[in-house]
Protein backbone atom coordinates (compact mmCIF):
# COMPACT_ATOMS: atom_id res chain seq x y z
CA UNK A 1 0.00 0.00 0.00
CA UNK A 2 3.21 2.52 0.66
CA UNK A 3 4.81 3.33 -2.20
CA UNK A 4 6.57 6.49 -0.63
CA UNK A 5 8.86 5.04 1.26
CA UNK A 6 10.80 8.65 2.28
CA UNK A 7 11.04 8.98 6.02
CA UNK A 8 9.07 12.33 6.85
CA UNK A 9 9.96 12.09 10.19
CA UNK A 10 13.39 11.77 11.90
CA UNK A 11 14.10 12.33 15.38
CA UNK A 12 17.52 11.15 16.67
CA UNK A 13 19.25 11.47 20.09
CA UNK A 14 16.86 14.41 21.30
CA UNK A 15 17.52 16.29 24.79
CA UNK A 16 15.19 18.46 26.23
CA UNK A 17 14.56 20.69 29.37
CA UNK A 18 12.00 23.49 31.01
CA UNK A 19 14.67 25.06 33.28
CA UNK A 20 16.07 22.17 35.63
CA UNK A 21 13.70 19.89 34.89
CA UNK A 22 14.81 17.51 32.15
CA UNK A 23 12.19 15.84 30.00
CA UNK A 24 13.34 14.18 27.50
CA UNK A 25 17.03 12.29 26.90
CA UNK A 26 18.70 10.81 23.86
CA UNK A 27 15.11 10.29 22.26
CA UNK A 28 15.31 8.30 19.01
CA UNK A 29 12.14 7.72 16.39
CA UNK A 30 11.47 8.12 12.98
CA UNK A 31 8.18 7.70 10.90
CA UNK A 32 8.16 6.59 7.57
CA UNK A 33 5.19 8.98 4.96
CA UNK A 34 1.64 8.19 6.04
CA UNK A 35 3.04 5.78 9.14
CA UNK A 36 1.00 6.37 12.49
CA UNK A 37 3.33 6.09 14.87
CA UNK A 38 2.00 5.19 18.80
CA UNK A 39 3.30 7.09 21.80
CA UNK A 40 2.60 5.39 24.62
CA UNK A 41 4.51 6.32 28.09
CA UNK A 42 3.56 7.08 31.93
CA UNK A 43 1.81 10.71 32.27
CA UNK A 44 4.75 13.45 32.50
CA UNK A 45 7.07 11.31 30.70
CA UNK A 46 7.41 14.37 28.21
CA UNK A 47 4.93 13.10 25.29
CA UNK A 48 3.39 16.40 24.59
CA UNK A 49 6.60 18.61 24.75
CA UNK A 50 7.81 15.90 22.33
CA UNK A 51 4.81 17.00 19.82
CA UNK A 52 5.58 19.94 20.31
CA UNK A 53 9.18 20.05 19.48
CA UNK A 54 8.55 18.12 16.25
CA UNK A 55 5.99 20.65 15.25
CA UNK A 56 8.39 22.94 15.60
CA UNK A 57 6.81 24.93 18.76
CA UNK A 58 10.13 24.56 20.70
CA UNK A 59 13.81 23.68 20.04
CA UNK A 60 15.19 20.90 21.64
CA UNK A 61 18.85 21.09 23.61
CA UNK A 62 20.23 18.08 22.08
CA UNK A 63 20.29 16.05 18.54
CA UNK A 64 18.29 16.31 15.73
CA UNK A 65 14.62 16.32 14.49
CA UNK A 66 13.55 16.82 11.14
CA UNK A 67 10.27 16.52 9.21
CA UNK A 68 11.05 16.03 5.51
CA UNK A 69 14.44 16.38 6.06
CA UNK A 70 14.20 20.18 7.02
CA UNK A 71 15.22 20.49 11.03
CA UNK A 72 14.99 24.45 11.35
CA UNK A 73 12.21 24.98 13.46
CA UNK A 74 10.21 27.25 10.95
CA UNK A 75 10.44 24.23 8.46
CA UNK A 76 8.90 21.98 11.13
CA UNK A 77 6.21 24.27 11.93
CA UNK A 78 5.11 24.66 8.17
CA UNK A 79 5.29 20.78 7.68
CA UNK A 80 3.43 19.62 11.04
CA UNK A 81 -0.28 19.85 12.13
CA UNK A 82 -0.80 19.72 16.47
CA UNK A 83 -4.18 18.56 17.73
CA UNK A 84 -3.87 19.57 21.46
CA UNK A 85 -5.01 17.49 24.46
CA UNK A 86 -7.91 20.02 24.95
CA UNK A 87 -9.58 20.60 21.67
CA UNK A 88 -9.25 24.62 22.23
CA UNK A 89 -11.92 25.54 19.86
CA UNK A 90 -12.65 29.02 20.13
CA UNK A 91 -15.73 30.05 21.22
CA UNK A 92 -16.32 32.81 19.87
CA UNK A 93 -16.50 31.22 16.42
CA UNK A 94 -18.87 28.30 14.89
CA UNK A 95 -17.78 25.26 14.84
CA UNK A 96 -17.25 25.85 10.73
CA UNK A 97 -15.05 29.06 11.64
CA UNK A 98 -12.96 26.69 13.86
CA UNK A 99 -12.54 24.31 11.33
CA UNK A 100 -11.30 26.55 8.53
CA UNK A 101 -9.12 28.78 10.91
CA UNK A 102 -5.60 27.55 9.05
CA UNK A 103 -7.60 28.31 5.46
CA UNK A 104 -8.73 32.04 7.06
CA UNK A 105 -5.29 32.57 8.67
CA UNK A 106 -3.42 31.83 5.11
CA UNK A 107 -5.34 34.79 3.48
CA UNK A 108 -8.33 32.62 2.21
CA UNK A 109 -11.91 35.00 2.29
CA UNK A 110 -14.24 33.95 4.57
CA UNK A 111 -16.84 32.36 2.13
CA UNK A 112 -14.48 30.16 -0.11
CA UNK A 113 -12.26 29.27 3.70
CA UNK A 114 -16.34 28.14 4.66
CA UNK A 115 -17.00 26.38 1.64
CA UNK A 116 -14.20 24.23 1.69
CA UNK A 117 -14.55 23.29 4.91
CA UNK A 118 -17.92 22.31 4.37
CA UNK A 119 -17.47 19.12 2.39
CA UNK A 120 -15.26 18.06 5.25
CA UNK A 121 -18.58 18.34 7.17
CA UNK A 122 -20.38 16.41 5.34
CA UNK A 123 -17.97 13.90 4.42
CA UNK A 124 -17.93 13.42 8.52
CA UNK A 125 -20.94 13.65 9.93
CA UNK A 126 -21.26 17.03 11.28
CA UNK A 127 -23.60 18.87 8.27
CA UNK A 128 -25.63 20.79 10.18
CA UNK A 129 -23.90 21.72 12.76
CA UNK A 130 -21.46 24.30 10.82
CA UNK A 131 -23.04 27.31 12.54
CA UNK A 132 -23.23 26.03 15.88
CA UNK A 133 -20.75 27.07 18.38
CA UNK A 134 -18.25 24.86 20.36
CA UNK A 135 -20.27 25.39 23.81
CA UNK A 136 -23.46 23.51 21.66
CA UNK A 137 -21.54 20.71 20.48
CA UNK A 138 -20.83 16.95 22.24
CA UNK A 139 -17.58 16.10 23.07
CA UNK A 140 -17.55 13.24 20.25
CA UNK A 141 -18.00 16.22 17.93
CA UNK A 142 -15.82 19.12 19.28
CA UNK A 143 -13.31 16.50 18.68
CA UNK A 144 -14.35 15.94 15.06
CA UNK A 145 -13.94 19.80 14.36
CA UNK A 146 -10.58 19.19 16.30
CA UNK A 147 -9.27 16.96 13.77
CA UNK A 148 -11.21 18.72 10.92
CA UNK A 149 -9.40 22.18 12.03
CA UNK A 150 -5.99 20.01 12.02
CA UNK A 151 -6.46 18.21 9.02
CA UNK A 152 -7.99 21.01 6.68
CA UNK A 153 -4.56 23.04 7.30
CA UNK A 154 -3.07 20.56 4.83
CA UNK A 155 0.06 19.61 6.57
CA UNK A 156 1.84 16.32 5.70
CA UNK A 157 2.58 15.12 9.26
CA UNK A 158 -0.01 15.54 12.19
CA UNK A 159 0.46 15.37 15.73
CA UNK A 160 -2.31 13.65 17.60
CA UNK A 161 -2.44 14.79 21.26
CA UNK A 162 -4.23 11.91 23.80
CA UNK A 163 -7.27 13.24 21.20
CA UNK A 164 -9.80 11.09 22.75
CA UNK A 165 -8.91 11.03 26.32
CA UNK A 166 -11.45 13.11 28.12
CA UNK A 167 -14.42 11.00 25.77
CA UNK A 168 -16.58 8.60 27.83
CA UNK A 169 -16.00 4.87 26.29
CA UNK A 170 -18.61 4.78 23.97
CA UNK A 171 -17.78 8.36 22.04
CA UNK A 172 -14.32 7.18 22.33
CA UNK A 173 -14.84 3.65 20.46
CA UNK A 174 -17.03 5.58 17.86
CA UNK A 175 -14.26 8.43 17.29
CA UNK A 176 -11.35 5.51 16.88
CA UNK A 177 -13.48 3.66 14.35
CA UNK A 178 -14.12 7.23 12.92
CA UNK A 179 -10.26 8.45 13.15
CA UNK A 180 -9.14 5.29 11.20
CA UNK A 181 -11.74 5.85 8.43
CA UNK A 182 -10.61 9.26 7.97
CA UNK A 183 -6.36 8.73 8.11
CA UNK A 184 -7.69 5.81 5.10
CA UNK A 185 -9.54 8.35 3.79
CA UNK A 186 -6.84 10.87 3.75
CA UNK A 187 -3.46 9.50 4.71
CA UNK A 188 -0.83 11.24 6.23
CA UNK A 189 1.86 10.45 8.49
CA UNK A 190 1.01 10.97 12.21
CA UNK A 191 2.35 10.91 15.84
CA UNK A 192 -0.60 9.97 18.17
CA UNK A 193 0.00 10.09 21.88
CA UNK A 194 -2.38 7.73 23.68
CA UNK A 195 -2.87 6.09 27.35
CA UNK A 196 -4.65 3.37 25.72
CA UNK A 197 -2.78 0.64 24.47
CA UNK A 198 -6.06 -1.22 22.45
CA UNK A 199 -6.62 2.49 21.35
CA UNK A 200 -2.56 2.44 20.27
CA UNK A 201 -2.67 -0.66 18.16
CA UNK A 202 -6.08 -0.39 16.46
CA UNK A 203 -4.90 3.30 15.37
CA UNK A 204 -1.39 2.55 14.99
CA UNK A 205 1.14 0.86 12.41
CA UNK A 206 3.43 0.85 15.57
CA UNK A 207 3.93 1.84 18.58
CA UNK A 208 7.05 3.30 20.84
CA UNK A 209 6.98 2.79 24.71
CA UNK A 210 8.48 5.48 26.58
CA UNK A 211 10.36 5.49 29.67
CA UNK A 212 9.51 7.63 32.79
CA UNK A 213 11.22 11.22 32.67
CA UNK A 214 13.65 12.07 31.22
CA UNK A 215 11.70 10.14 28.46
CA UNK A 216 12.94 8.34 25.94
CA UNK A 217 11.65 5.55 23.88
CA UNK A 218 12.43 2.35 25.43
CA UNK A 219 10.72 -0.21 23.17
CA UNK A 220 8.77 -0.70 19.84
CA UNK A 221 5.74 -3.03 19.09
CA UNK A 222 4.21 -3.36 16.34
CA UNK A 223 0.50 -3.59 15.62
CA UNK A 224 -1.04 -6.45 13.87
CA UNK A 225 -1.81 -6.13 10.05
CA UNK A 226 -3.91 -6.21 8.22
CA UNK A 227 -7.26 -5.07 10.80
CA UNK A 228 -11.00 -4.97 9.75
CA UNK A 229 -11.98 -1.83 9.34
CA UNK A 230 -14.82 -1.90 11.77
CA UNK A 231 -13.82 -1.46 15.60
CA UNK A 232 -15.31 -4.34 17.53
CA UNK A 233 -14.38 -6.90 14.65
CA UNK A 234 -10.90 -5.65 14.38
CA UNK A 235 -10.66 -5.51 18.53
CA UNK A 236 -11.99 -8.82 18.96
CA UNK A 237 -9.66 -11.30 16.60
CA UNK A 238 -7.89 -13.12 17.73
CA UNK A 239 -4.56 -11.86 16.36
CA UNK A 240 -5.51 -8.65 17.89
CA UNK A 241 -6.53 -10.14 21.18
CA UNK A 242 -2.65 -11.88 21.58
CA UNK A 243 -1.09 -8.78 20.41
CA UNK A 244 -3.03 -6.46 22.94
CA UNK A 245 -1.61 -9.33 25.71
CA UNK A 246 1.96 -9.10 24.36
CA UNK A 247 1.97 -5.39 24.07
CA UNK A 248 0.22 -5.05 27.81
CA UNK A 249 3.26 -7.74 28.65
CA UNK A 250 5.86 -5.87 27.17
CA UNK A 251 4.90 -2.55 28.29
CA UNK A 252 4.60 -3.76 32.10
CA UNK A 253 8.15 -4.88 31.61
CA UNK A 254 9.33 -2.51 30.08
CA UNK A 255 8.52 -0.05 32.16
CA UNK A 256 9.19 -1.89 35.60
CA UNK A 257 12.99 -2.62 34.43
CA UNK A 258 13.16 1.56 33.67
CA UNK B 1 -38.48 43.65 38.93
CA UNK B 2 -37.24 43.45 43.05
CA UNK B 3 -35.06 46.31 42.88
CA UNK B 4 -37.77 48.18 41.35
CA UNK B 5 -40.15 47.01 43.68
CA UNK B 6 -37.91 47.85 46.35
CA UNK B 7 -37.17 51.28 45.06
CA UNK B 8 -41.25 51.79 44.31
CA UNK B 9 -41.75 51.36 48.27
CA UNK B 10 -39.00 53.70 49.38
CA UNK B 11 -40.02 56.64 47.20
CA UNK B 12 -43.82 56.20 48.60
CA UNK B 13 -42.50 56.30 52.51
CA UNK B 14 -40.42 58.98 51.10
CA UNK B 15 -43.53 60.85 49.44
CA UNK B 16 -45.69 60.20 52.50
CA UNK B 17 -43.18 61.29 55.22
CA UNK B 18 -42.44 64.42 53.04
CA UNK B 19 -45.88 65.45 52.41
CA UNK B 20 -47.27 65.24 55.65
CA UNK B 21 -44.24 67.32 56.84
CA UNK B 22 -42.72 64.61 58.97
CA UNK B 23 -39.51 64.17 57.40
CA UNK B 24 -39.09 68.30 58.20
CA UNK B 25 -39.82 68.09 61.76
CA UNK B 26 -37.67 65.25 62.31
CA UNK B 27 -35.25 67.54 60.92
CA UNK B 28 -36.34 70.71 62.39
CA UNK B 29 -36.37 71.77 58.77
CA UNK B 30 -38.66 74.34 56.52
CA UNK B 31 -41.13 72.33 54.88
CA UNK B 32 -39.87 73.55 51.61
CA UNK B 33 -36.66 72.26 52.28
CA UNK B 34 -37.70 68.58 52.21
CA UNK B 35 -39.21 68.41 48.98
CA UNK B 36 -41.37 65.22 48.19
CA UNK B 37 -41.33 63.09 45.21
CA UNK B 38 -43.97 65.01 43.92
CA UNK B 39 -42.55 68.05 44.31
CA UNK B 40 -39.27 66.67 42.37
CA UNK B 41 -40.99 65.72 39.76
CA UNK B 42 -42.99 69.21 39.53
CA UNK B 43 -39.67 70.51 39.51
CA UNK B 44 -38.22 68.66 36.76
CA UNK B 45 -41.27 69.30 34.63
CA UNK B 46 -41.04 72.73 35.54
CA UNK B 47 -37.31 73.23 34.94
CA UNK B 48 -36.83 70.87 32.04
CA UNK B 49 -35.18 73.19 29.53
CA UNK B 50 -33.02 74.32 31.78
CA UNK B 51 -32.42 70.95 32.84
CA UNK B 52 -31.85 69.50 29.42
CA UNK B 53 -29.45 71.85 28.16
CA UNK B 54 -27.27 71.10 31.56
CA UNK B 55 -27.64 67.32 31.46
CA UNK B 56 -26.42 67.88 27.48
CA UNK B 57 -23.36 69.79 28.95
CA UNK B 58 -22.57 67.16 31.31
CA UNK B 59 -23.36 64.12 29.25
CA UNK B 60 -20.87 65.39 26.45
CA UNK B 61 -18.41 66.19 29.00
CA UNK B 62 -18.87 62.65 30.80
CA UNK B 63 -19.06 60.73 26.70
CA UNK B 64 -16.13 62.75 25.53
CA UNK B 65 -14.32 61.89 28.48
CA UNK B 66 -15.12 58.30 28.42
CA UNK B 67 -13.56 57.86 25.01
CA UNK B 68 -11.04 59.45 25.31
CA UNK B 69 -9.83 57.27 28.11
CA UNK B 70 -11.13 54.08 26.27
CA UNK B 71 -8.37 55.08 23.13
CA UNK B 72 -5.76 55.86 25.75
CA UNK B 73 -6.47 52.99 28.02
CA UNK B 74 -6.60 50.18 25.21
CA UNK B 75 -3.82 51.60 23.73
CA UNK B 76 -1.83 51.51 26.88
CA UNK B 77 -2.91 48.24 27.66
CA UNK B 78 -1.26 46.88 24.42
CA UNK B 79 1.47 48.55 24.93
CA UNK B 80 2.27 47.61 28.20
CA UNK B 81 1.27 44.32 27.41
CA UNK B 82 3.67 43.68 24.06
CA UNK B 83 6.52 45.05 25.92
CA UNK B 84 7.98 44.06 28.86
CA UNK B 85 9.83 47.02 29.37
CA UNK B 86 7.25 49.56 29.02
CA UNK B 87 5.27 47.24 31.78
CA UNK B 88 7.85 47.34 34.16
CA UNK B 89 8.78 50.99 34.06
CA UNK B 90 4.98 52.21 34.41
CA UNK B 91 2.56 49.65 35.74
CA UNK B 92 3.58 50.59 39.63
CA UNK B 93 3.16 54.27 38.68
CA UNK B 94 -0.49 53.45 37.14
CA UNK B 95 -1.50 51.55 39.78
CA UNK B 96 0.09 54.75 42.11
CA UNK B 97 -1.24 57.10 40.64
CA UNK B 98 -5.01 55.96 41.87
CA UNK B 99 -3.83 57.02 45.41
CA UNK B 100 -3.87 60.66 44.19
CA UNK B 101 -7.97 61.77 44.85
CA UNK B 102 -9.20 63.33 41.77
CA UNK B 103 -11.46 65.91 43.88
CA UNK B 104 -7.75 67.03 44.76
CA UNK B 105 -6.66 67.48 40.94
CA UNK B 106 -9.47 68.97 39.63
CA UNK B 107 -8.70 72.42 40.88
CA UNK B 108 -5.49 72.53 38.76
CA UNK B 109 -6.45 71.25 36.02
CA UNK B 110 -8.69 74.45 36.31
CA UNK B 111 -5.81 76.60 36.45
CA UNK B 112 -4.03 74.76 33.87
CA UNK B 113 -6.57 74.72 31.07
CA UNK B 114 -9.18 77.19 32.10
CA UNK B 115 -12.97 77.08 32.97
CA UNK B 116 -14.04 75.40 29.60
CA UNK B 117 -14.71 71.88 28.74
CA UNK B 118 -11.07 70.63 28.63
CA UNK B 119 -10.63 69.88 32.86
CA UNK B 120 -13.48 68.23 32.68
CA UNK B 121 -12.94 65.87 29.76
CA UNK B 122 -9.56 65.49 31.89
CA UNK B 123 -11.04 64.78 35.18
CA UNK B 124 -13.60 61.80 33.45
CA UNK B 125 -10.83 60.46 31.43
CA UNK B 126 -8.81 60.34 34.43
CA UNK B 127 -11.72 58.22 36.38
CA UNK B 128 -12.13 56.09 33.73
CA UNK B 129 -8.53 55.23 32.46
CA UNK B 130 -7.32 53.17 35.59
CA UNK B 131 -10.36 50.43 34.69
CA UNK B 132 -10.24 50.36 31.31
CA UNK B 133 -6.77 49.62 31.44
CA UNK B 134 -6.69 47.67 34.01
CA UNK B 135 -8.93 45.49 32.57
CA UNK B 136 -7.69 45.46 29.04
CA UNK B 137 -4.43 43.93 30.15
CA UNK B 138 -5.59 41.47 32.58
CA UNK B 139 -7.68 40.34 29.59
CA UNK B 140 -4.67 40.12 27.19
CA UNK B 141 -2.71 38.02 29.45
CA UNK B 142 -5.49 35.67 30.28
CA UNK B 143 -4.90 34.90 26.67
CA UNK B 144 -4.47 30.65 26.60
CA UNK B 145 -0.91 29.87 25.98
CA UNK B 146 -1.90 26.72 24.06
CA UNK B 147 -4.24 27.99 21.92
CA UNK B 148 -1.40 30.58 20.81
CA UNK B 149 0.56 27.75 19.79
CA UNK B 150 -2.20 25.56 18.08
CA UNK B 151 -2.44 29.13 16.42
CA UNK B 152 0.60 29.02 15.12
CA UNK B 153 0.39 25.44 13.81
CA UNK B 154 -2.32 26.76 11.67
CA UNK B 155 -0.36 29.73 10.17
CA UNK B 156 -1.37 32.39 12.19
CA UNK B 157 0.64 35.52 12.05
CA UNK B 158 1.31 37.26 15.31
CA UNK B 159 -1.56 39.69 14.32
CA UNK B 160 -3.71 36.97 13.14
CA UNK B 161 -2.86 35.56 16.85
CA UNK B 162 -3.74 38.87 18.13
CA UNK B 163 -6.99 39.50 15.78
CA UNK B 164 -8.52 36.27 16.49
CA UNK B 165 -7.22 35.40 19.53
CA UNK B 166 -6.35 37.96 22.42
CA UNK B 167 -8.76 40.67 21.36
CA UNK B 168 -11.65 37.97 21.54
CA UNK B 169 -10.08 36.67 24.76
CA UNK B 170 -10.15 40.28 26.18
CA UNK B 171 -13.19 41.54 25.12
CA UNK B 172 -15.66 40.43 28.27
CA UNK B 173 -12.38 41.60 30.46
CA UNK B 174 -12.49 45.40 28.55
CA UNK B 175 -16.80 45.48 29.14
CA UNK B 176 -16.22 44.51 32.55
CA UNK B 177 -13.49 47.70 33.21
CA UNK B 178 -16.00 49.92 30.86
CA UNK B 179 -19.06 49.43 32.68
CA UNK B 180 -17.08 50.08 35.97
CA UNK B 181 -15.26 53.52 34.71
CA UNK B 182 -19.35 54.65 33.29
CA UNK B 183 -20.60 54.70 36.39
CA UNK B 184 -17.92 56.58 37.96
CA UNK B 185 -17.68 58.87 35.05
CA UNK B 186 -20.83 61.28 35.95
CA UNK B 187 -18.76 61.61 39.23
CA UNK B 188 -15.88 62.98 37.44
CA UNK B 189 -17.66 65.21 35.41
CA UNK B 190 -19.46 66.76 38.50
CA UNK B 191 -15.71 67.26 40.13
CA UNK B 192 -14.71 68.90 36.86
CA UNK B 193 -17.79 71.14 36.86
CA UNK B 194 -17.70 71.74 40.77
CA UNK B 195 -14.56 73.28 40.38
CA UNK B 196 -15.21 76.10 37.70
CA UNK B 197 -17.96 76.67 35.29
CA UNK B 198 -20.74 78.41 34.16
CA UNK B 199 -23.19 74.78 32.86
CA UNK B 200 -24.13 71.46 33.46
CA UNK B 201 -25.61 69.79 36.39
CA UNK B 202 -22.65 70.12 38.89
CA UNK B 203 -22.94 73.78 38.04
CA UNK B 204 -26.94 73.88 38.89
CA UNK B 205 -26.59 71.85 41.88
CA UNK B 206 -24.01 74.20 43.50
CA UNK B 207 -25.95 77.40 42.20
CA UNK B 208 -29.59 75.46 43.62
CA UNK B 209 -27.65 75.02 47.12
CA UNK B 210 -26.95 78.56 47.26
CA UNK B 211 -30.26 79.96 46.64
CA UNK B 212 -31.81 76.74 48.41
CA UNK B 213 -33.93 74.96 45.38
CA UNK B 214 -33.85 71.86 46.91
CA UNK B 215 -36.44 70.59 44.85
CA UNK B 216 -34.64 71.50 41.70
CA UNK B 217 -31.65 70.04 43.07
CA UNK B 218 -32.53 66.71 43.92
CA UNK B 219 -34.30 66.52 40.12
CA UNK B 220 -30.63 67.38 39.30
CA UNK B 221 -29.40 64.95 40.92
CA UNK B 222 -31.83 62.47 39.68
CA UNK B 223 -30.84 63.14 36.14
CA UNK B 224 -27.19 62.50 37.02
CA UNK B 225 -28.12 59.05 38.45
CA UNK B 226 -30.54 58.27 35.54
CA UNK B 227 -27.45 59.55 32.86
CA UNK B 228 -25.47 56.96 34.80
CA UNK B 229 -27.82 54.22 34.51
CA UNK B 230 -28.68 54.83 31.28
CA UNK B 231 -25.28 54.37 30.10
CA UNK B 232 -24.69 51.53 32.34
CA UNK B 233 -27.48 49.57 30.09
CA UNK B 234 -26.29 50.74 26.99
CA UNK B 235 -22.76 48.87 27.17
CA UNK B 236 -24.60 46.12 29.16
CA UNK B 237 -26.78 45.75 25.64
CA UNK B 238 -23.71 46.58 23.55
CA UNK B 239 -21.74 43.69 25.37
CA UNK B 240 -24.43 41.50 24.74
CA UNK B 241 -24.39 41.99 20.91
CA UNK B 242 -20.62 41.54 20.95
CA UNK B 243 -19.63 38.72 23.35
CA UNK B 244 -22.20 36.70 21.77
CA UNK B 245 -19.99 33.32 23.75
CA UNK B 246 -20.80 33.68 26.94
N1 LIG C 1 5.68 24.88 29.98
C1 LIG C 1 6.24 24.09 30.91
N2 LIG C 1 7.12 24.59 31.81
C2 LIG C 1 7.68 23.82 32.75
N3 LIG C 1 7.44 22.51 32.90
C3 LIG C 1 6.57 21.94 32.04
C4 LIG C 1 5.91 22.69 31.02
N4 LIG C 1 5.10 21.86 30.33
C5 LIG C 1 5.24 20.65 30.90
N5 LIG C 1 6.11 20.69 31.93
C6 LIG C 1 6.54 19.54 32.72
O1 LIG C 1 7.30 18.72 31.88
C7 LIG C 1 7.01 17.35 32.09
C8 LIG C 1 6.54 16.73 30.81
O2 LIG C 1 5.31 17.31 30.44
P1 LIG C 1 4.45 16.76 29.25
O3 LIG C 1 5.25 16.81 28.00
O4 LIG C 1 3.18 17.52 29.23
O5 LIG C 1 4.19 15.24 29.67
P2 LIG C 1 3.10 14.19 29.14
O6 LIG C 1 2.41 14.80 27.99
O7 LIG C 1 3.87 12.97 28.80
O8 LIG C 1 2.18 13.93 30.29
C9 LIG C 1 5.97 17.32 33.20
O9 LIG C 1 6.63 17.05 34.40
C10 LIG C 1 5.39 18.70 33.20
O10 LIG C 1 4.99 19.05 34.50
MG1 LIG D 1 0.43 15.33 27.71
Amino acid sequence: MRQDTRVKLEIAGVGHSYGDLRTLSSLTLAGEANEVIGLVGPSGCGKSTLLELICGLQEPIEGKIAVEGNSASEERLGRCALMPQRDLLLPWYSAIDNAALALRNQGIGRAEARAEAATLFDRFGLAGFEAARPAELSGGMRQRVAFLRTLIAGKPVLALDEPFASLDAITRAEMQEWLAAALRADPRTAVLVTHDVEEALYLCDRVAVMSGRPGRVVAELSAPHPRAEDRDGAVTDPGFVSAREQALRTLHQTLRGS
Amino acid sequence: MLPALFLLTLVGIWQLAASTGLLADLFGLEDFLVPSPAEIGEALWENRTLLAENAWVTLREILLGFACALVAGIAFAIAMHLSGFVLRSTYPLVIASQTIPIVAIAPILVIWFGFGIVPKILVVALVCFFPITVATLNGLSSVDPEAGKLMRTLYASRWQIFRRLSVPTSLPYLFTGIKISIVFAPIGALFGEWVGSSSGLGHQILQDNAQLQTARLFAAVAILSAIGLILFGLVALVERRVVTWR
